[in-house]
């Protein structure tokens, strides 16, 4: 037995879900700060974190790329997930309590809430944007050779989308921060039993059953027995 | 120029004919944009191309290459015809009155006195009529049917708006509307500039061309007038100088004459060149021409020179040919009568016509010594340089010397622009390398010359070791010594009529008038004399005040002859002394002298009331219509068709196959085959500069090569669609002596011209890039261009040629 | 004429900068303007190679491409070309309009507006905007911004160039190169207020040479240009090889670099508070507690045995 308490509680992201995850998120910070550096000049002297203002144009786009890559690895892996349900309609009319924490009023979800989806969509669709768009604006490599009305509108577009993208990711790291639990899960890969059954009581089930794929990399460990489902509310 | 650069805003329709002078004389054509806008003139432009000019042009017309005689020949018969001449100017000013010896006539293209079998003119009957004591006879009411007037008027009347349509290609209502635009200037207050450049001196009747537009000028009442004359926008920034200075091989300094071999005489070679008066009166300055010659021996031979002697006449070498010009020497050297040649500042190679037959005359040469400041093609001849000169080596026997010269911002001296001003410039750093200045390589050579032929002996040594050599450093004469010498000064005291000393012994001359046929004065070329007078170098002026607002600034650098800027000033005045009109006010008589914006051409003090004529350079004292000797093809300019021409006839003398192209052409016997014919090569060819290079040097520099990096000709669309070739296309261009690759310039520029019943197209092709410099390498654009000159000067027939096209 | 003055002090405008520029001096700086009168230009190209050597700028020799153009268009190293266009007007007339093209110097210069490098591009009182190039650091933005297409980025050093006016000369007295070396006086350069008095008398002549449509070119959509053409045609001035008939900085530029600027970075900001705000008014939802039920809890510790296959 080992002394780490790393086994402690459920496994909710493998060590490769969470790895995936912080190079994109750090790239996608990184992206952020070097964006709005560029953006806006309030923020310009965010370029000092890259070594100065040139550099900083020129990282972006190569950080930009290989946080696409990453991304897309992760957007793969995390589909089916993100798909929406019915029941996702209902915790969506319940949005007020979910933010006043009257978390009791909430119909139950499965692996993530309906919050936590449209942030996977949103950069779904962003992210292959700025992708698109910053490769156009990609300079010395590709801009040349763009037609002007071409840098026009994926300067434009960039910048709008990146806006979206950014305020998704505010949303995202708050979440975070005020749903306790949720840091360790991402960091550490395990939740408690509570946590689940609270948050997502529907994955939870399927935990318990042995449905979920990210609790399969140990199939001789399955248990018959079924733990008694909590009413719902 | 018979004006100036300057003098251009004063005119009212600037004619940009035979030359592209926005083209090519960029900053010159300032002021003809200032005419424009600040003298509200009217710009025509004539040419076969829609040029750079053409771009700021009022108007323009498309022109069949060499056909300007007949534009113009028109022209003076329209403004005869309908009474829109100059009459006061042309009954005062002209030799309109002279009445022309009987016998003298003209018939199916072709002047009295043609002899076939030589190709030459006896010019007998090409005369006036003189009493008995030699004075030409006139008939002022201009009635005589001999007179030069009536001559004229005949001779032109062929010349038809109908002809000029036909033969030029010129659309009829725009040859009268031009004509008409013209025609106005013949009023008093109203002038035209006439300004051409090669564009009529580069075709076989290129000196008659440029004659036909002095005639209009002086039908129009434009000769001496500011914003007037005949004006030759020189190509190189020194090519007046050039001739100035005698460098032809028929001239000495100042335009004198080398004498022909059967002038053995020196009394006979005098009365061949000093000009009597025609006319009871007039000045006729080349009367003097004993002074100016003896001072030049005097300046050469110093006290070796005496009247004894006459002057060491004997030793100028005596002309067997009219003119050994270049394209007679290259000849030589290809039947191997020339062993050795001195190339100095010419690429030669690069700028004659038949680059192939030049390389034969070079390849056949002994030795051959290239004096350039740049690695020219002509220097690398012997040299295989792939595609663009595939030539042997190995079979080159000419042993080949380059002398690196410095270029004239590496050296002091003068530069003499085509407003005839000598300006004086300064060395701004020191040559590269082991390069060393003209003067400098010329003295050492002469010093050398000398000693051998000390040590030697030779068949004729006394010209080269008596030559006068006075120069402080003999192996390296300055640009100062050079200048004072040919200003001239005093030997012995110089003295007037009345035996008053005007001039101390040892001083500067004053100017020309100063000079004595008795051997007290040297001067190296008499009509620069005036420019290093005893005050010092009046070439490095620069004053740049206009007291009268005419343009005229006399206190910058100096101009020849007498500082004069405007040549025949007193034309500008009328008979009377006062001047046509108050805008054109330039030299007027005060009631007791010539005064006036300008030095006045004219003896000062002479009266209106003395009737003395204003042309005191020629012998009537009026301009000439008539060119009784001065003229190889005739005393009239009469159209001829370039030796390569488009159409099978000259349709100014349809039957006459003699006159078919200037019957004095010089042709040699061997390129007699190198010409082709229309069917095989269908296109008629122009040569040109362009704005953005200088001939075959700026491709040596970045920048030029930059603005303009590879060989292109130019064509029409309309021809373009019909061989299929699109725009940046590679072309192949040929003629009967060779063939150069470029790219096709297809324009809208170029139009097909309908041209004595077929459709001619014209190719433009210029004359830049080479196998060597820093811009794209390419043929020389002389591969193509024929073995003829004029019939005059042997200038080559650049202007008009015949080639094919074919798409690569 | 006092549009000389430029230094430091007298930068009006300043690309990504929120310090606004000093406004108290005014009065000794008179705008400069550079008059080009394309009906007296002969397209010599001589404003070409003197833009060369003024700046030291050596480009490529290149090659033809069936044109007088060369170089065909803008580099870094050709800060202005001329182009020449063959136009067929109402009559069936030719007429080779031969346009020096190069930086208008708006006075709402698009360039600035899109640049995100702090003093890259300035604006000086006279009206010259000039990229400052130590401070470039090569986005290309300004490409965009620029309603005439006119800066080029270098591929030697990834910065953006383009005309100065020759700012240097001028700021010593001097006009720009090109217009010293220009033969027909086609160039011009004084104050804004000359330049298009002196464009008046050339458009009347011009007028009265029937070209009815003469006019001169300062665009109001940039504010106004301290580069001001002479046009025959003014009517269409996209005959001249493309000159723009009403530039304006392009309303994506706008949309991008206008004031959804400020407003999408305060929304940033606003986003990033009110999390602060409503964790601290509604609080943190916090982990709830595990099942106290010890039998619940071994058969929770059961499920967990699921051990991850840590690498």
């Amino acid at each position: 037995m080992s002394h780490s308490n790393v086994n402690k509680g459920i496994l909710r992201y493998g060590w490769w879900s969470r790895t995936n995850h912080w190079i994109v998120a750090i790239c996608f910070v990184l992206l952020t700060l070097s964006g709005l550096a560029l953006f806006y000049p309030a923020f310009f002297g965010l370029t000092a974190l890259f070594g100065g203002p040139e550099p900083t144009r020129i990282a972006h786009p190569y950080i930009g790329v290989f946080m696409s890559i990453f991304f897309l690895i992760q957007a793969v892996r995390f589909f089916t997930d993100n798909l929406f349900r019915r029941y996702d309609v209902q915790w969506v009319k319940h949005m007020p309590d979910m933010l006043s924490n009257r978390d009791d009023r909430l119909p139950a979800v499965g692996k993530n809430n309906a919050g936590q989806k449209a942030v996977y969509w949103i950069f779904l669709l962003t992210v292959p944007i700025l992708l698109i768009t910053g490769v156009v604006l990609w300079r010395p490599w590709i801009a040349d050779g763009m037609p002007i009305w071409a840098l026009r509108w994926a300067a434009m577009i960039h910048a709008f989308t990146a806006f979206i993208a950014i305020i998704t990711l505010v949303i995202h790291v708050y979440s975070a921060i005020w749903v306790k639990g949720s840091v360790r899960a991402m960091t550490q890969g395990r939740v408690s039993h509570a946590w689940a059954r609270h948050h997502h009581k529907l994955w939870y089930d399927d935990v318990v059953n042995n449905r979920d794929p990210e609790g399969q990399t140990r199939p001789q460990a399955r248990t018959t027995t079924t733990p008694e489902r909590p009413k719902e509310p | 120029m018979t004006n100036h650069w300057v003098d251009i805003r004063n005119a009212d329709v600037v004619l940009s004919m035979g030359g592209n002078s926005a083209e090519a004389h960029p900053v010159g054509f300032r002021w003809v944009m200032q005419a424009k806008n600040q003298n509200n003139a009217i710009l025509i432009s004539i040419d076969p191309r829609y040029n750079r000019t053409t771009a700021v042009a009022d108007y323009h017309a498309f022109i069949r290459t060499g056909t300007d005689i007949v534009f113009l020949g028109g022209l003076i018969s329209y403004l005869i015809e309908n009474n829109r001449y100059a009459q006061e100017y042309v009954r005062e000013y002209t030799d309109a009155s002279l009445i022309v010896r009987e016998g003298f006539g003209f018939e199916e293209g072709l002047f009295t006195g043609y002899n076939q079998q030589d190709r030459t003119y006896d010019r007998e009957t090409w005369n006036f009529e003189t009493d008995e004591q030699g004075f030409a006879r006139t008939d002022p009411t201009l009635q005589h049917p001999r007179c030069v007037f009536q001559l004229m008027r005949q001779h032109y009347s062929r010349y038809t708006p109908e002809q000029v349509e036909n033969i030029c290609g010129m659309n009829r209502e725009m040859v009268l509307r031009l004509w008409d635009l013209m025609a106005q200037t013949s009023a008093p207050d109203k002038t035209m500039t006439i300004l051409y450049a090669l564009g009529w001196t580069q075709h076989s009747i290129g000196s008659q061309i440029i004659r036909c537009g002095a005639m209009v000028q002086l039908l129009l009442g434009n000769m001496g007038m500011p914003g007037g004359g005949v004006n030759a926008l020189r190509g190189h920034s020194n090519i007046q100088g050039l001739t100035d200075i005698g460098l032809l091989s028929n001239l000495l300094p100042g335009y004198m004459n080398l004498p022909s071999a059967d002038l053995q005489d020196y009394q006979a070679y005098m009365q061949t060149r000093i000009k009597q008066p025609l006319l009871e009166g007039e000045v006729s300055y080349w009367k003097y021409y004993e002074r100016f010659f003896v001072s030049l021996m005097k300046d050469w031979y110093g006290n070796m020179a005496t009247a004894d002697n006459n002057w060491c006449y004997d030793w100028l070498p005596k002309l067997s040919e009219p003119i050994y010009d270049v394209l007679y020497a290259i000849n030589d050297m290809t039947e191997g009568k020339a062993n050795g040649a001195f190339c100095q500042g010419f690429n030669i190679l690069a700028a004659f016509p038949d680059k192939a037959k030049v390389f034969e005359g070079l390849s056949k040469l002994k030795f051959f010594v290239i004096m350039d400041p740049l690695t020219v093609e002509t220097g690398e001849f012997w040299k295989n340089f792939g595609e663009f000169h595939d030539v042997d080596p190995s079979q080159i026997g000419t042993e080949v010397f380059r002398l690196p010269t410095t270029c004239f911002a590496e050296d002091d001296g003068s530069i003499t622009n085509s407003s005839r001003w000598l300006q004086w410039h300064f060395k701004s750093a020191p040559g590269p390398g082991e390069s060393m200045t003209d003067t400098t390589i010329m003295g050492a050579l002469m010093l050398r010359l000398k000693k051998l032929y000390q040590e030697e002996g030779g068949a004729f040594p006394d010209p080269i070791l008596n030559l006068s050599w006075n120069y402080r450093n003999p192996a390296a004469p300055t640009a100062e010594e050079l200048a004072q010498e040919y200003n001239g000064r005093a030997l012995e005291d110089v003295l007037d009529q009345e035996g008053n000393v005007i001039r101390p012994k040892g001083q500067q001359l004053k100017d020309f008038s100063e000079l004595r046929d008795d051997g007290t004065t040297a001067c190296g070329c008499w009509i620069y004399s005036g420019a290093w007078p005893q005050e010092g170098n009046m070439m490095a002026r620069r004053d740049n005040s206009d007291p009268y607002n005419t343009g005229n600034t006399l206190g910058w650098a100096w101009a020849w002859p007498m500082n004069r800027r405007l040549l025949y000033n007193r034309a500008s005045a009328r008979p009377d002394g006062t001047p046509w009109a108050p805008n054109k006010a330039f030299i007027w008589w005060n009631g007791e002298r010539w005064v006036g914006a300008d030095v006045p051409d004219f003896p000062l003090t002479s009266p209106p009331s003395a009737g003395v004529g204003p042309f005191i350079i020629t012998q009537s004292g009026g301009g000439h219509f008539f060119a009784a000797e001065w003229l190889n093809e005739g005393p009239f300019p009469e159209h001829y068709e370039p030796l390569e021409s488009p159409i099978n006839r000259n349709p100014m003398s349809p039957t006459n196959a003699l006159a078919m192209s200037n019957p004095i052409a010089r042709v040699f016997e061997r390129d007699r085959a190198n010409f082709g014919s229309n069917e095989e090569f269908p296109y008629a060819a122009t040569t040109y500069r362009l704005t953005e290079h200088f001939h075959y040097w700026t491709m040596h520099v970045r920048l030029n090569a930059i603005a303009q990096p590879e060989k292109f000709i130019e064509m029409s669309e309309e021809l373009a669609e019909e061989l299929g070739i699109a725009v940046g296309e590679k072309v192949r261009v040929s003629s009967k002596r060779g063939f150069i690759h470029a790219v096709a310039v297809v324009t809208k520029r170029m139009k097909p011209m309908q041209v004595d019943g077929r459709t001619v197209h014209h190719i433009g092709i210029p004359i830049h890039w080479g196998f060597k410099g820093v811009t794209k390498k390419a043929h020389l654009t002389n591969t193509l261009t024929p073995f003829v000159g004029d019939g005059n000067t042997q200038t080559p027939e650049f202007k008009s040629f015949l080639v094919n096209v074919e798409k690569l | 004429m006092r549009g000389d003055q430029i230094n430091l002090q007298n930068v009006i405008a300043r690309s990504a900068t929120t310090v606004p520029s000093p406004q108290v001096r005014h009065g000794g700086v008179e705008k400069v303007t550079k008059l080009i009168d394309v009906s007296v230009c002969i397209g010599c190209k001589a404003c070409q190679v003197a833009c060369s050597e003024w700046n030291d700028l050596r480009d490529e020799v290149g090659e033809c491409d069936g044109t007088y153009n060369n170089p065909q268009d803008l580099t870094p190293e050709s800060f202005e070309v001329m182009r020449f266009s063959e136009y067929e007007n109402e009559q069936g007339n030719l007429e080779w309009l031969i346009r020096k093209d190069n930086c208008m110097h708006c006075a709402e210069p698009g360039c600035l507006k899109a640049c995100p490098a702090p003093g890259a591009i300035v604006q000086y009182a006279n009206g010259i905007v000039d990229f400052n190039s130590e401070h470039c650091i090569g986005c290309g933005y300004c490409v965009a911004g620029c309603p005439f297409d006119i800066p080029r980025i270098s591929k030697k050093d990834n910065k953006a160039y383009k005309c100065t006016l020759c700012s240097d000369r001028v700021f010593n007295g001097l006009e720009p190169a090109c217009v010293k070396s220009c033969p027909t006086s086609a160039i011009m350069f004084g104050t804004k207020e000359d330049m298009l008095d002196y464009g008046a008398g050339r458009v009347e002549n011009l007028q009265e040479r029937g070209y009815a449509n003469a006019g001169i070119y300062d665009p109001a959509g940039v504010g106004g240009t301290h580069v001001v053409y002479v046009l025959q045609h003014a009517d269409k001035p996209e005959i001249y090889s493309g000159l723009p008939k009403d530039p304006h900085i392009s309303p994506t530029v706008e949309l991008w670099k206008g004031v959804t600027k400020p407003i999408m970075s305060a929304l940033l900001g606003a986003s990033v508070l009110a999390g602060f705000f409503h964790y601290m008014i509604k609080g943190p939802k916090e982990e709830p507690e595990d099942d106290p039920d010890p039998e619940k809890a071994a058969q929770a510790r059961e499920i967990d045995r699921r051990e991850e296959d840590r690498p």
